[in-house]
């Protein structure tokens, strides 16, 4: 049987991956990320914002796109759950609701990398939710 | 909501909510007393006498964005159709503890679900959140603390892929190892 992982363990793995850490680190300009908010209340949860989250973070890290994945409360757009907020750089937060994954895709797809609308945005009179 | 993973991952935005630098939340299993106890506890701003009896009322929330707060009286529900039992305590300025038991072998007892995606999510989601999580079972018990793991990774928000993946695999083969030795055969849900 294969020894049980440990938080050892994740010392090592992280030992082997600091050369490639390092690489990426010197590369990140801190304006230059992408922030998305994932509304991750009751009602977000019991839509499935936990599989969009997943799913942002892997796509996100394997198209290279610096994000920056956090949760946040309800936003009271409860009917259009799971609902995200993505800010681009140097630009307004927009909300995008009813986001399955097809959705996802083509919100890093058209909006994140090439800065053109998609279905799905909720008009909102934007202030961004911290808590 | 479809199991217990995801009540606590419902429950911890109440306590970042509530301005906490840390909870704890701890699991139970005692078969042997028919058992399954979650308690979260955090230290947040806490609630006043007359908040805390309205708290698990559906239509009660503090929130000004909508009008329904589902998400203790969900769990409350949860815990109360097995033959359980839910209490809640505050105090303002302290924080706030939950605690709903579960008749662990009723057929309504909701599984665990993926704990160890919900853990990482929040590890991740909510960086700011000390998030101690503590399983008991009766082969052993397992402690995942985002502190320790921020102290090897630096910034838990910078968890790539790898880490993420190695971090859920940790945590399903401790969880594996403390209950299935236990109950023999293939551990309940």
């Amino acid at each position: 049987m294969n020894k049980i992982k440990s938080i050892d363990d994740l010392k090592q793995l992280r030992e082997n991956m600091q050369a490639k850490i390092r690489l990426r680190e010197s590369s990140s300009h801190p304006e230059n990320i992408v922030r998305i908010k994932v509304a991750m209340s009751t009602c977000g949860i019991a839509s499935g914002a936990k599989e969009i989250m997943n799913f942002l973070m892997d796509e996100l890290e394997s198209q290279a796109i610096e994000a920056v994945v956090t949760q946040t409360g309800c936003m009271g757009y409860c009917y259009a759950e799971p609902t995200i907020e993505v800010t681009l750089p140097g630009k307004d937060p927009v909300v995008f609701g009813d986001v399955d994954k097809f959705r996802a895709s083509q919100i890093i797809e058209k909006y994140i990398i090439h800065n053109e609308l998609v279905d799905g945005i909720l008009p909102v009179n934007y202030r961004t939710i911290d808590n | 909501m479809k199991n217990v993973a995801l009540h606590i991952l419902d429950l911890v935005q109440n306590s970042a909510r509530a301005k906490a630098g840390k909870v704890q939340i701890s699991i139970n299993e005692d078969p042997g007393k028919d058992i399954y106890l979650l308690s979260v506890e955090d230290d947040g701003e806490g609630m006043e006498e007359e908040q805390l009896q309205k708290a698990t009322d559906p239509f009660f929330t503090t929130r000004t964005t909508r009008k329904v707060g589902l998400g203790l009286s969900l769990i409350r529900q949860n815990a109360e159709r097995t033959g359980g039992s839910f209490s809640l305590s505050s105090v303002p300025g302290k924080g706030t503890r939950l605690e709903a038991a579960f008749v662990m072998n009723h057929p309504d007892r909701l599984p665990l679900g993926e704990i160890d995606d919900v853990l990482v999510l929040l590890a991740v989601g909510l960086p700011h959140l000390r998030l101690i999580y503590n399983h008991t079972a009766p082969g052993g018990q397992y402690k995942f603390d985002t502190e320790a793991i921020g102290e090897i990774i630096g910034d838990i928000k910078d968890c790539n892929l790898e880490i993420r993946k190695f971090l859920r695999e940790m945590i399903i083969e401790n969880l594996k190892e403390i209950r299935a030795e236990a109950y023999k055969i293939n551990p309940l849900p």
